[in-house]
């Protein structure tokens, strides 16, 4: 069952990309403001067609 | 923040209403491929004796057309929907976007052809062969370069939730198909898993449960967190819970395959493992179902009036009960219950119809209206689609549920004497009948609705006119390209990401398939390799997808033993390249039936079930009969086997035919004692072979070292 292994592994792997992008995102100040992102995506911008 | 420039933005538009006919179109013709797959449960005769139409063939064709070409495509419409808006910029670049939708559309259709040839891997949800398998592969990285580059670029700051779960579910999906799709080829249709028994059941549904996971689940949910508020005008109740959501769910997720082989000869421990990791999965998916919930709660009022908001509700509460009860059957007691029945069919359907289905139905009426820039052309036609759809599903899933309980207890009951009450498998695969019917009813009304959805969209789109939306957007971050430098810097990012997802690809191809061929080495003399008449049977078996009604595992329970023979040990499976335990019986478990019934029942039995198992569903394979099998391919099926770690004597290798003709020959023989006529090289002496060898090892000498 040495597959178990591989896919641990690989798992293991995924979780600490995961990790890491958690890790960054929270250093530049991702997760700083929890209601501006979400009233923002909100707001219509100024349609510009002709 | 300093300098905030005003800039016009032209989004790339027209590509997600690319993607959205090919989500409606493809939509249909899956849903009709399901729906004909359940007529021929109903009633066999409907596959018309043509080998493309049978349930075995069909099956595959609807489910990886509502996985890849129904949902997949409305989930890349959604996306490049929303991502250029919360981004503020358009896609990096119109070219990627235009390969992935020519590409991805293209692979639907090899897939849907290839499947309907009998071509297929025989693992459910990945039976593409290898020349579509890498073509997906190359399709991925396109757009998860473009998509990248796009993030790269953007103008706001903040990522928004829904980015965060569209890059993990891209990622995510990247390295599940890798890892699952590795084989030897043996020609350009045709390969081998790399992966024997076990293993290879424990990557497929390590694949199986993440590609539900990652594809049906997580993109959809960063859909959600755009198109709920945008449809409600209310930002979504708790950002924070949606945060909490994402990061608890994509850590939790990746664990819980095993719950797919309880009872299996998996070890123990993966299986509590499985089971733990799902259970612990209630929280986040309830927690982004009630965030979802909440949102729509702001606008409660306005659900009675608006087909849009009344899908929605309808999806988060499938998606709520679909988190709930999966969790649910993980637990080995409730498993032992519903796994290999039609439960399992309700279920994945609460999710498909209820959770996808609204889901997607929702995102059409708010995305078609503004793209064409027309109001949709019929509310009222839309709220009747609404409620034929629900009726649709609840006569659907309760037709299931009924027979998946009814087919258990008539598995499971047994009489005074401790005997089975129904040894007889057709006994309960009778009982159903009436609940097929009921159940294709329920999935013609979905269809009914789904053609209502096209025609009320169409209607709508050609009031209208397709264009592109052009805004007025502020910069909010400084990277700005203006010189060649800083434009290089804005491409790296891009690169970079191809460059890694390039070695990771590299390495998995490169490292795994030497480690593994080590591994795949057998320690047990007592289990023969698959001679090359059963080979050739096997891969018959497989063209034909068996699997998908029958099983070939006999759990480890007193009460299946009694109906099948001992349980399936994990040495036994060790040639299985791949392995064939099958997910669901509507016909019964094959894998001690090798020397259960004379050469001839099986003979009679392929050309017409109905003349050995009165009533019996199962279609009749008159083309085993005229076609011949092609022995030129044994030499390099034998090679790749080999080469996986098969070990097969000098003789079998030199002389394959020889070794093919011998067998071919005493089964011929066999039969002709019985009046009947076959030629050694008729496609139904090989299968005849390959079921009269299964499972038979288990009776020789117990093996001195069981891995």
């Amino acid at each position: 069952m040495e597959i178990l292994y591989i896919l641990i592994a690989i798992s293991l792997g995924m979780a600490l990309v995961g990790l890491v992008s958690f890790l960054w995102a929270n250093a530049s100040g991702q997760f700083k403001d929890m209601r501006g992102p979400a009233e923002k995506m909100l707001y219509e911008d100024k349609d510009t067609r002709p | 923040m300093s300098r905030s420039k005003e800039q016009s933005v032209t989004y790339d538009d027209r590509i997600a209403a690319y993607f959205l006919a090919a989500t409606l179109i493809w939509g249909v013709v899956g849903m009709l491929a399901g729906v004909y797959a359940a007529l021929e449960l109903a009633f066999w005769p409907a596959n018309g004796g043509l080998s493309f139409l049978t349930f075995g063939r069909l099956r595959p064709i609807h489910t990886d057309a509502m996985i890849f070409a129904f949902a997949g495509n409305a989930f890349f419409s959604g996306l490049y929907y929303t991502l250029q808006r919360l981004c503020k910029t358009r896609m990096w670049s119109d070219g990627f976007s235009r390969v992935h939708f020519w590409g991805w559309q293209f692979i639907i259709a090899a897939v849907a052809i290839t499947f309907a040839l009998g071509i297929t891997q025989g693992k459910e949800y990945a039976e593409m062969e290898w020349p579509i398998d890498i073509l997906i592969a190359l399709i991925w990285v396109v757009m998860t370069i473009n998509v990248f580059a796009t993030i790269a670029i953007r103008k706001v700051k903040h990522l928004y939730v829904s980015i965060w779960f569209f890059v993990a579910s891209i990622l995510t999906i990247a390295m599940l198909h890798i890892v699952n799709a590795l084989v030897i080829p043996v020609s350009f249709w045709k390969s081998y898993p790399i992966y024997a028994g076990v293993q290879d059941a424990l990557v497929q549904w390590w694949y199986g449960h993440n590609a539900v996971g990652f594809l049906l689940t997580t993109p959809f949910l960063g859909l959600m967190y755009y198109f709920v508020p945008k449809a409600v005008g209310k930002p979504v109740y708790s950002y924070r819970l949606s945060i909490l959501h994402f990061w608890s769910l994509i850590f939790l997720y990746i664990w819980a395959g095993p719950h797919h082989l309880l009872y299996t000869a998996l070890p123990e421990w993966a299986q509590s493992l499985g089971t733990v990791f799902s259970l612990m999965l209630i929280a986040p998916s309830w927690g982004g179902m009630i965030n979802g919930l909440l949102t729509m709660r702001q606008a409660w009022n306005r659900v009675r009036e608006e087909p849009i908001l009344k899908f929605f509700v309808l999806a988060l509460t499938f998606y709520g009960m679909a988190t709930l009860e999966g969790p649910l059957m993980s637990i080995k007691t409730v498993n032992l219950f519903t796994h290999y029945t039609d439960w399992t069919i309700a279920h994945v359907h609460g999710g498909a119809l209820g959770w996808l289905g609204g889901f997607i139905f929702a995102m059409a009426y708010y995305m078609v209206p503004k793209l064409w820039g027309k109001p949709l052309y019929s509310k009222s036609m839309a709220n009747n689609h609404f409620w034929v759809a629900t009726i649709g599903i609840l006569l659907y899933i309760s037709s299931m549920y009924a027979a998946g309980i009814t087919q258990s207890l008539m598995w499971m009951a047994t009489n005074e004497d401790g005997l089975l009450k129904y040894p007889q498998f057709l006994e309960t695969v009778l009982a159903l009948k009436p609940l097929y019917w009921t159940r294709l009813i329920g999935g013609t009304l979905f269809l009914f609705g789904t053609l209502m959805c096209v025609y009320n969209l169409y209607r709508t789109a050609r009031s209208g006119q397709l264009k592109d939306e052009a805004v007025s957007v502020q910069n909010e971050r400084h990277v700005e390209p203006r010189t060649l430098h800083e434009k290089m810097e804005g491409h790296a990012v891009a690169l970079s990401v191809a460059a890694l997802i390039a070695v990771v690809i590299g390495g998995v191809i490169e490292f795994v398939p030497t480690f593994l061929m080590e591994i795949n080495v057998p320690t047990v003399t007592a289990v023969k390799p698959y001679t090359p008449l059963e080979l050739q049977g096997r891969d018959l078996y497989v063209r034909e997808g068996c699997y998908n009604c029958h099983s070939q595992e006999v759990r480890t329970y007193q009460k299946e033993e009694l109906r099948y023979g001992p349980a399936s040990q994990a040495y036994e499976f060790i040639y299985d390249h791949p392995f064939q335990w099958g997910s669901k019986r509507t016909g019964p478990d094959l894998h001690r039936q090798g020397g259960k019934y004379p050469d001839l029942w099986h003979y009679k039995h392929m050309m017409d079930p109905r003349s050995t198992s009165p009533g019996s569903i199962m279609p009749s394979y008159g083309w085993l009969y005229d076609s011949k099998v092609n022995t030129g391919d044994l030499a390099p099926k034998l090679n790749a086997m080999k080469t996986l770690g098969v070990p097969y004597d000098e003789a079998t290798m030199q002389n394959p035919v020889a070794a093919y003709e011998a067998q071919a020959q005493k089964i011929k023989d066999n039969l002709a004692k019985d009046g009947v006529n076959v030629a050694t090289d008729d496609e139904i002496v090989a299968m005849i072979a390959y079921l009269q060898k299964l499972g038979t090892d288990y009776q020789k000498p117990k093996a001195e070292a069981s891995r």
